[in-house]
């Protein structure tokens, strides 16, 4: 009987105490584009494991689709639930505004994580990209190179023809490939859309193949393309001549780096990612990081992070290169 | 309403009995316990500026369910209406961004939505076609034209005036919910107190005896059809307003949303029966359900679960009362 | 019923023209469609809609409609690639048979609902895509099944054969041919057209019109289910948020180009197998002229809308007259 009161009483201080950390903690909720994501995932496990070890209190909440209103009711309720930070991989970049600029006259930061909203910027605090996204589109067409000797016809497998970073990485891919002498013999004949969904992708990828009956490459710059252009490629059994990469997760491509229809991709760290947003919003809140263009601050492992220009902040500057050596350190 | 009148008073149920047993009193009882459980739920939910302000999310559904009421108390229903809403929310956005000013973008909007909505009307009436499957056609057709002409792109660039109309208040309440109590007045008279309500009531109960009364039924539900083409249109104008952007994507899946609001109100499905009241209420107890649970961070999952289970207990109650009151 | 077996007859030979009149544009302008390579393509393209459009016809010639089966599709393949996932020595044939009968259970519930409350199959599957959908995620966590759990044995299924044919390709034609006679020459498969063409006169004829109701919602979440195991296998991986979303707009599309009249009633196997396969074609026909995947929704809307406006004019009398050359 006793012990019970014990515990009643433990209980009960432990509730007063939760209460009173929960007034004190500085709030932060993650919003990814949509629940079942396994990339937003990792996003998700940064936060969390940052905020552990920072000590603030995180959250996460998604709607079911990717549709570009779908998160609007969610951040309101975070609005008036009253966190003091909303991080949020947006599915739109620029049905938000309205609600961000709420948000944002209640004194809540708002963060963009993983992709800009390009013309939107004076809605949100500050945006934490993965990598800095001028890198990809050379960093992707010199890895095809070195898988095809550097030479023969590639064709590129995107998500839809309005995606605003699949669109200029493909501009910088075909900067690249005509102005650097190195790629002269490699010709881009098509840029296919699988709108990110994987029956139009895979349709899409099989048609590149008929169309393009000598094609050496593919290079799909969107986890859902390049894990359909690699089964279709695996399914045509056309590896090694056709080779196969672009953006994706090591968990989604692991297969195919095991049975050799990929030899590489590439991708960064969703998971960095949300330990540098947390580490971010923890020192905006505490008044130890600036939010200015040109601050800079520590992160633990991710070393000296500097920001940019409309507070733009790169998690790491050129993006990992996946293949059978490393694959099997990353699980996301 | 004179066949199943004369029936109920064949059967004399006491008077409180039709008063109270009836499907809007369920829907009123859930709304009620869905305040005191959201309330407990979460100890930010107990705030009406913020309730209101949350209603605006589900306001265009709710002013498309209104209209549906009478389409479905009509004995057809319309399936289309999410898609009549992305098709000309995305016309009236194409016309604006060509440059033809924004009444005319405007009219354009709720003229396409017009005429979509007497296109099904012209399949079930000219095409006797079913009109749950003919919108189910419809419904594929209109967002894919939206997908066509809009792409995968926002069409913006909105006068100020047309943004926001949601942070636009009266009081504490915003102007979609003026427009929304408003139309539920007017429809709830149409259909409550108008020679034409009757006549949707007896073209629902019985179709071949409404024609023998010399009631025009195709005229009818062409009119009806035409009504929720337009209501959808000026629900896609809301929502374009409250985004200040329209793309081909908005409003995903909102017909499931609009025929819960409709069935949770206590409309029968088989037509006949259903107030604009039911309606009313039902849209409320949808906005304190889905709010209550997104402010107490409840997962997505767990909501879809929810809300399918309530357009099937919804149905099932409802059938059950209007059975019984037959019976 | 002479008349009206014509008509069928008619409907097959229009979309064996339409199937040819595509070829020959398609071909016309970009000469690859007609190689044995885009045929690979099609008959890649079409195992899953083949499948379930089976279950589906049968639902529909009931006088209903099904629209769950997305959601069904999704939540056998979530659940039986979570079972490959975390019990490694599973074999594949107890994954097949899982996948069905998870599948048969769903679409029981819908049917059980429908025929113990009365209650329209529209209203009641809306409801269960979103209740099914919900589950899956609760199931999954959320988190998919990634390509590396998703048993070798079942990927090679949708690659190859003994006889070259994707196994998925085989199994979806012969699911075409069971139910061929099934409901040609088996008396339950006959019932179905008598309990949708007139359910009161199948009543006086002692059909037992409920259980033809759950018959059919049966065997069409159990072809979903067989059809959510052919996308693990086809795509390599599912997604709890992705697989099977909006899969039963382009099944009743094809059924509904297929013939099957939504009165209930009308409907053949080779009829439906001629639509799955012009919605195929329409499908990799796109991609091959060059044209955005954005079309295909308008398209497919449009041929489910003049194949709506078709039947509505041939019950309407007038084609049937015009064809036939005698009384409707």
């Amino acid at each position: 009987m006793k012990k019970l009161m014990l515990i009643a009483s433990a209980a009960a201080i432990g509730l007063m105490a939760g209460a009173a950390t929960a007034q004190d903690q500085v709030e932060i909720v993650y919003i990814p584009k949509n629940t079942g994501n396994p990339y937003f995932d990792s996003i998700i496990g940064g936060f969390a494991d940052a905020c552990a070890e920072l000590g603030c209190s995180f959250t996460t909440v998604a709607p079911a689709t990717a549709e570009a209103t779908s998160q609007i009711p969610f951040i309101t309720a975070q609005i008036q639930r009253g966190v003091d930070v909303i991080a949020i991989s947006p599915n739109s970049p620029d049905a938000l505004n309205q609600v961000f600029d709420r948000a944002r006259s209640r004194g809540i930061q708002v963060l963009i994580v993983n992709s800009d909203i390009p013309g939107s910027e004076d809605h949100r605090d500050a945006a934490i990209l993965p990598v800095d996204f001028t890198t990809i589109g050379p960093a992707q067409v010199e890895l095809l190179g070195s898988m095809i000797n550097y030479d023969g016809e590639i064709a590129i497998l995107s998500a839809t023809t309005d995606a605003p970073d699949q669109n200029v990485w493909i501009a910088d891919m075909q900067t690249v490939l005509e102005s650097d002498d190195a790629y002269a013999d490699m010709e881009l004949v098509t840029i296919a859309y699988g709108d990110d969904d994987p029956q139009k992708s895979t349709t899409e990828a099989e048609a590149l193949l008929a169309n393009y009956p000598d094609l050496a490459g593919i290079i799909s710059p969107t986890t859902v393309g390049v894990a359909a252009a690699a089964q279709v490629v695996e399914t045509a059994g056309r590896a090694p001549d056709l080779q196969v990469t672009g953006l994706g997760t090591p968990n989604q491509m692991r297969r195919f780096i095991e049975n050799g229809t990929v030899e590489a991709f590439q991708l960064w760290s969703p998971y960095n990612q949300g330990v540098l947003a947390a580490h971010f919003a923890m020192g905006v809140n505490d008044g130890s990081i600036t939010n200015e263009p040109g601050q800079t601050f520590d992160v633990p492992n991710l070393g000296t992070i500097t920001i940019g220009d409309d507070n733009v902040i790169l998690t790491q500057d050129q993006p990992t290169t996946f293949n059978a050596d490393n694959i099997d350190d990353f699980n996301f | 309403m004179s066949a199943t009148e004369t029936f109920d008073a064949a059967k004399a149920r006491p008077l409180w009995h039709r008063i109270v047993v009836r499907p809007e009193s369920v829907t009123l009882l859930l709304l009620i316990a869905a305040v005191f459980v959201s309330a407990w739920l979460s100890p930010f939910f107990a705030d009406l500026r913020f309730v209101l302000e949350s209603a605006t999310f589900y306001i265009e559904f709710g002013i498309i369910a209104l209209m549906l009421t009478l389409v479905v108390v009509s004995g057809e229903i319309d399936l289309s209406v999410a898609a009549t809403m992305a098709l000309s929310a995305c016309l009236f956005g194409i016309a604006h961004r060509a440059g033809l000013g924004m009444p005319v973008a405007i009219l354009i909007g709720l003229g396409s939505g017009a005429l979509m909505g007497l296109f099904n009307g012209v399949l079930v009436t000219v095409f006797r076609l079913p009109s749950i499957i003919a919108t189910i056609g419809t419904m594929v057709l209109y967002r894919g034209i939206a997908q066509v002409i809009a792409g995968d792109r926002s069409v913006g660039g909105f006068p100020d005036w047309f943004v926001g109309i949601d942070f636009i208040a009266v009081g504490i309440v915003p102007v979609p919910v003026i427009i929304f109590v408003v139309l539920a007045i007017l429809l709830g008279l149409v259909l409550g107190s108008t020679l034409f309500g009757r006549q949707i009531y007896q073209t629902g109960t019985n179709p071949i005896a409404a024609r023998h009364a010399g009631i025009r039924v195709d005229r009818l539900k062409m009119i009806l059809f035409t009504a929720s083409g337009l209501t959808s249109a000026v629900g896609g104008l809301l929502m374009a307003s409250r985004l200040g952007v329209v793309r081909y994507d908005l409003a995903t899946g909102g017909e499931l949303q609009v025929v819960l609001i409709v069935m949770l109100g206590g409309t029968y499905i088989f037509g006949g029966r259903g107030t604009i009241a039911g309606t009313f209420l039902a849209l409320w107890l949808l906005i304190i359900i889905q709010t209550g649970m997104t402010v107490a961070n409840i997962a997505i999952e767990a909501q879809l679960t929810v809300l399918g289970l309530l357009l099937i207990l919804a149905i099932i109650s409802a059938n059950a009362i209007y059975a019984g009151g037959r019976r | 019923m002479t008349a009206l077996g014509r008509l069928v007859r008619v409907r097959e030979a229009g979309l064996v023209v339409m199937l040819v009149i595509l070829a020959v544009v398609v071909g016309a302008i970009q000469p690859r469609f007609l190689t044995i390579a885009t045929l690979d393509i099609i008959l890649l393209a079409i195992p899953l809609i083949l499948v379930a459009a089976m279950g589906q016809m049968m639902v529909i010639v009931a006088r209903h409609v099904d629209l769950s089966i997305g959601s069904i599709l999704g939540f056998a393949s979530i659940a039986v690639g979570m079972m490959f996932r975390d019990i490694p020595e599973m074999p594949l044939w107890l994954g097949f048979i899982l996948a069905i009968a998870i599948g048969a259970g769903l679409g029981l519930v819908n049917g059980l609902i429908i025929a113990l409350f009365r209650l329209p199959a529209i209203i009641v599957t809306l409801g269960t895509l979103s209740l099914y959908r919900g589950l899956i995620f609760i199931l999954s966590g959320g988190r998919q099944v990634d390509p590396n759990h998703i048993p070798e044995a079942l990927i090679r299924m949708a690659q190859t054969s003994p006889i070259g044919v994707p196994w998925i390709v085989i199994i979806a034609f012969f699911t075409a041919l069971l139910a061929y006679v099934f409901l040609r020459h088996l008396r339950l498969g006959r019932e179905i057209y008598a309990a949708g063409s007139n359910p009161d006169a199948a009543r006086l004829r002692g059909i037992r019109v409920n259980r033809v109701t759950l018959v059919v919602f049966s065997l069409s979440g159990a072809m979903a289910g067989l059809a959510g195991l052919m996308y693990a296998a086809r795509f390599g991986y599912v997604n709890p948020g992705i697989t099977g979303v909006g899969f039963e707009l382009t099944v009743i599309a094809a059924v509904v180009i297929g013939g099957v009249s939504i009165n209930g009633g009308i409907g053949t196997v080779p009829g439906v197998v001629l639509g799955v396969l012009l919605l195929g074609a329409v499908s990799v026909a796109l991609p091959i002229l060059g044209i955005s995947g954005f079309w295909q929704d308008a398209i497919y809307g449009a041929i489910i809308v003049i194949a709506l406006i078709v039947d509505g004019s041939v019950r309407a009398g007038g084609l049937v007259r015009l064809v036939t050359g005698r009384g409707g």
